[in-house]
């Protein structure tokens, strides 16, 4: 860029950026409405919910609602449920992928191309298409209801080995090599050099994978028939379901609480996260 | 361009090991390489591989969870594609894909367009707050906009009817149900797209810009010859992955309408959802889900033929 276009560039607002500005600040609110009308309603008088014309900012602030949630569903064992199923996936498949993406991506042995193949092949299958088959073995495992039902099928992902496969691909391989040549096992490259440095990449599938698991609707719906074992998510579609209409202020106040811990997880990494995902799905 | 450097970064560190491959220690390498994917394989193994093959079988049968299965040959196939149910719901299914997928991919990639302005105030703010939904679950969304466009009390209804117009009862209206659904979807996933193409923006050179500038290319015409063509491989990965996402569709149409008003909403994954869980017709769901199935690996295999040259340097 040559001085004088930086100069021209930099001074004053040009119109065309005060547009794409006020552009982004309307979708951004629109995009952040429905987010708004959660945390707003969750706090509002039921005469407030059902008033017109209805308003996004309570007059009158109340915690009934949330006292309301406690009571209308086994709510707390919900939500630990939740923190026990999303978390449990998370650090199952963290554990699992990172070994197998170690050997994968590390390690040179007879047919490491065929099995990289078919863990991306296995990649290409969505979950709700062997949900049936899952279920029956689940089912004879005697694990309905269970954590382990919830868990144990995903305790391994194949996205997640694919992942982090590729961060490992591109850590330098000279740190390992003089360790191997010292003597290391490879248990122990894998534990003292390749994780520590591969920390970035295991928080955003960590992240991820927590996320997914935590907003995940079919899976629960299905593995657990018992609403004591159900999680937050599956829950609260209990409220909406045939019989079960309650008000939107207690539904509210249940999805606030529903998406609080995840928000403000993305909130503490949003930057690294962000750009590492936008990254990954690539490369 | 970075991939260059990836490939580059890649293969470099390799060379000092050269001639690995014939260390006496293979054997015992290939044990303790199988032993470090022993937990990944098994888990794979009886969680996906297994139970696609078991879909494969069951969906030639009339499995029902109960008594003997009869091998019924295709009619379970026959059926989903004959039976006007089904058949709505795979036609749905698409349906929803085409209303999903270019509002999706084109909100995403404005949006990135108008962010990857460098001059823009608060670009960082604009960025989380437009991602945000993207870690909001559906159902949860869904409730949300149930309450917005409610035809009494919502607040959307309201603003809409003030500027004269009249929405109704969406949710209750077999022709605008499907896109009131699929604009839930848009809502949560178009942040996700947008953080991938803003990615791919930012992949490309300025230098290029600089050189169209240069050669007096006007704004138009350096989008057309410069961010167009090096942004396709982005927008390609990015309408694929959204296709199959689409494909999926379950959470906010439970949440929301049920299926329903007369079948509108019903797709794919409910109807799995509900022969297969509610109605117990394990044969049949599962030749549905092979239907599924077929169609994401047909755009998979589609995605890998976009991106071959990339995966050609896998291992």
């Amino acid at each position: 860029m040559t001085t004088a276009t930086a100069i021209r560039r930099r001074s004053g607002l040009r119109p065309s950026t005060v547009l794409a500005t006020l552009a982004l600040v309307f979708t951004t609110a629109f995009v952040l409405l429905p987010i708004a009308i959660i945390v707003f309603t969750a706090f509002k008088p039921v005469a407030e919910v059902n008033a017109y014309p209805p308003t996004l900012l309570p007059t009158e602030w109340t915690l009934d609602n949330l006292a309301r949630i406690m009571q209308e569903l086994p709510f707390a064992r919900l939500v630990l449920n939740s923190f026990i199923f999303a978390g449990g996936v998370t650090l199952f498949a963290l554990v699992f992928d990172s070994l197998a993406a170690y050997a994968l991506a590390r390690m040179d042995f007879t047919g490491q191309r065929v099995l990289l193949v078919a863990i991306i092949a296995s990649l290409m299958i969505p979950f709700q298409a062997t949900l049936i088959p899952v279920y029956q073995l689940v089912s004879q495992l005697d694990w309905v209801n269970t954590y382990a039902g919830l868990i144990a099928p995903r305790a391994a992902d194949a996205f997640g080995i694919f992942f982090l496969r590729q961060f490992f691909l591109a850590l330098p391989r000279d740190i390992d090599s003089a360790a191997r040549i010292d003597g290391a096992s490879e248990f122990r490259i894998f534990r003292s050099i390749v994780l520590p440095n591969a920390v970035p990449a295991l928080l955003t599938l960590a992240i991820f994978t927590f996320v997914n698991n935590w907003n995940d609707l079919l899976w629960p719906l299905v593995f657990t028939t018992e609403s004591e074992m159900g999680t937050i998510t599956s829950g609260l579609t209990l409220l909406t379901g045939p019989g079960g209409i309650i008000p939107y202020g207690v539904m509210m106040a249940g999805s606030l609480i529903a998406v609080l811990p995840l928000v403000i997880a993305f909130l503490l990494v949003q930057r690294r996260f962000i750009e590492s995902i936008a990254t990954t799905g690539l490369k | 361009m970075s991939t260059q450097n990836h490939i580059v970064r890649r293969y470099r560190p390799a060379a000092p090991l050269g001639g690995r491959r014939v260390a006496p220690a293979s054997r015992q390498r290939s044990i303790t390489a199988l032993a470090f994917l022993a937990p990944a394989l098994i888990i794979l193994a009886a969680f996906v591989a297994w139970p696609a093959l078991s879909a494969l079988r069951l969906s030639f049968t009339d499995a029902s969870g109960f008594g003997k299965e009869e091998f019924v040959g295709f009619g379970n196939y026959v059926e989903v594609f004959t039976q006007p149910d089904i058949l709505n719901a795979v036609v749905n299914t698409v349906w929803y894909t085409v209303l999903f997928t270019p509002t999706a991919v084109l909100v995403a990639l404005g949006l990135a367009l108008l962010l990857n302005n460098p001059h823009l105030p608060f670009r960082s703010f604009f960025r989380t707050a437009l991602f945000l939904p993207f870690i909001v679950s559906l159902a949860v969304g869904a409730f949300a906009w149930s309450y917005l466009i409610d035809p009494q009390i919502g607040l959307l209804n309201y603003w809409l009817n003030g500027l004269g117009v009249r929405i109704g009862n969406v949710l209750q209206d077999p022709v605008l149900a499907m896109p009131m659904v699929a604009l839930v979807a848009v809502w949560k996933n178009f942040g996700f797209y947008f953080v991938i193409f803003l990615a791919g923006l930012q992949d490309i050179p300025a230098s290029l810009y600089e050189a169209a500038r240069v050669d007096g290319a006007g704004p138009w015409s350096r989008f057309r010859n410069v961010t167009v063509p090096l942004l396709s491989n982005t927008f390609a990965f990015v309408v694929i992955f959204a296709m199959i996402a689409a494909l999926q569709a379950f959470d906010q149409i439970y949440v929301m309408t049920g299926g329903g008003p007369y079948g509108s909403t019903q797709t794919v994954v409910m109807e799995i959802y509900e022969s297969g869980f509610r109605k117990l017709e394990l044969g049949f769901a599962s030749a549905l889900s092979y239907v599924l199935l077929i169609a994401t690996l047909l755009l998979s295999a589609a995605q890998f033929v976009f991106f071959g040259r990339r995966e050609k340097d896998l291992s």
